[in-house]
């Protein structure tokens, strides 16, 4: 797979690995921006609160 | 012995090895995601809430006003609108963090948020909030560095909102009786302003929730402004 993906990359050794540097930033960049924070509230390593939210009244009659 | 598999199972096993090695690295930069970057960025954000949130408060002080009149600004917030400023001297002499109405994800992200339905801050009742113990700029990131007698300080337009820490309590996520108008005792009707804090733990899972209960000690009216003991950070020699 990745052994492809180098066959097909233009230029010269040099040439090739700047471009591979250059997708791995671009793939983290879409990871950190757009992907994960679309996947991280199905991950529930995060939750603070107590639940169920409950409606209390602040001033019990 | 052979030379092993060849051709096509060769090259299939070789991809599919592959993919587990970057499904395994793309985990890797998700967990660093979640633990860093989510901090990098909200750090930012929330600064520069508690800047704007200053400078609205600064302008145009309630000269002179202190008690009830002092909360009455505050009778009811917009759902994820930020409307007051924690300042914690135990976790550092410049931590503050903006308190949004309501505690969903989406406002969980830009700061400390008020648990809808309960009190206001210096009201009889509970005034109850959530922040992130990781991620996210991790406000109560040192909510177990909290000892008997630490102050707590919220602030408002209209004055600073002094507690002091009484005792925390380690529960599992539904106990919602640590929201009730007397903490942990629901049904009970609230004669003293009480403040809970809740956040995960331990602290990389969500498995309970660390609850710290505070009591009211002062209301200081903001054109009185607010004592430098009070946000002296304590030497640790409380109990």
């Amino acid at each position: 797979m990745y052994a492809t993906l180098w066959r097909l990359l233009p230029g010269p050794r040099l040439v090739k690995a700047l471009q591979c540097l250059i997708l791995i930033f671009a793939v983290v960049a879409v990871c950190f921006v757009w992907v994960f924070p679309a996947v991280a509230p199905y991950m529930p390593f995060n939750d603070n609160t107590i639940e169920p939210a409950p409606r209390v009244s602040s001033q019990s009659p | 012995m052979t030379g092993g598999i060849r051709g096509a199972p060769r090259r299939l096993l070789g991809a599919f090895g592959e993919v587990l090695i970057t499904v395994g690295v793309l985990l890797l930069l998700f967990v660093a995601w979640q633990l860093w970057w989510t901090d990098v960025t909200a750090d930012r954000e929330q600064v520069d809430t508690v800047r704007s949130l200053e400078s609205d408060f600064g302008e145009g002080h309630h000269a002179g006003v202190a008690g009830p009149e002092a909360l009455a600004t505050l009778k009811s917030v917009p759902f994820g609108k930020a409307f007051a400023i924690v300042r914690i001297p135990r976790f550092g002499a410049g931590f503050a963090r903006p308190v949004l109405e309501g505690t969903d994800r989406d406002i969980l992200k830009q700061g400390v948020g008020h648990y809808v339905g309960t009190a206001m801050p210096g009201e009889v009742g509970n005034f109850a909030v959530a922040g992130h113990r990781t991620t996210y700029g991790k406000p109560f990131h040192n909510i177990d560095h909290l000892r008997a007698g630490d102050l707590i300080v919220i602030e408002t337009k209209a004055s600073y909102i002094v507690y002091a820490v009484d005792r925390h309590v380690l529960v599992r996520p539904g106990q919602v009786e640590v929201l009730a108008p007397v903490p942990q005792h629901p049904g009970a009707k609230p004669t003293a302003a009480w403040m809970t804090m809740t956040s995960c733990h331990p602290k990389y899972s969500a498995i309970q929730r660390y609850v710290v209960f505070s009591r009211l000690v002062r209301v200081i009216p903001r054109a009185d402004g607010l004592p430098a003991s009070v946000m002296a950070v304590p030497a640790g020699w409380k109990a």
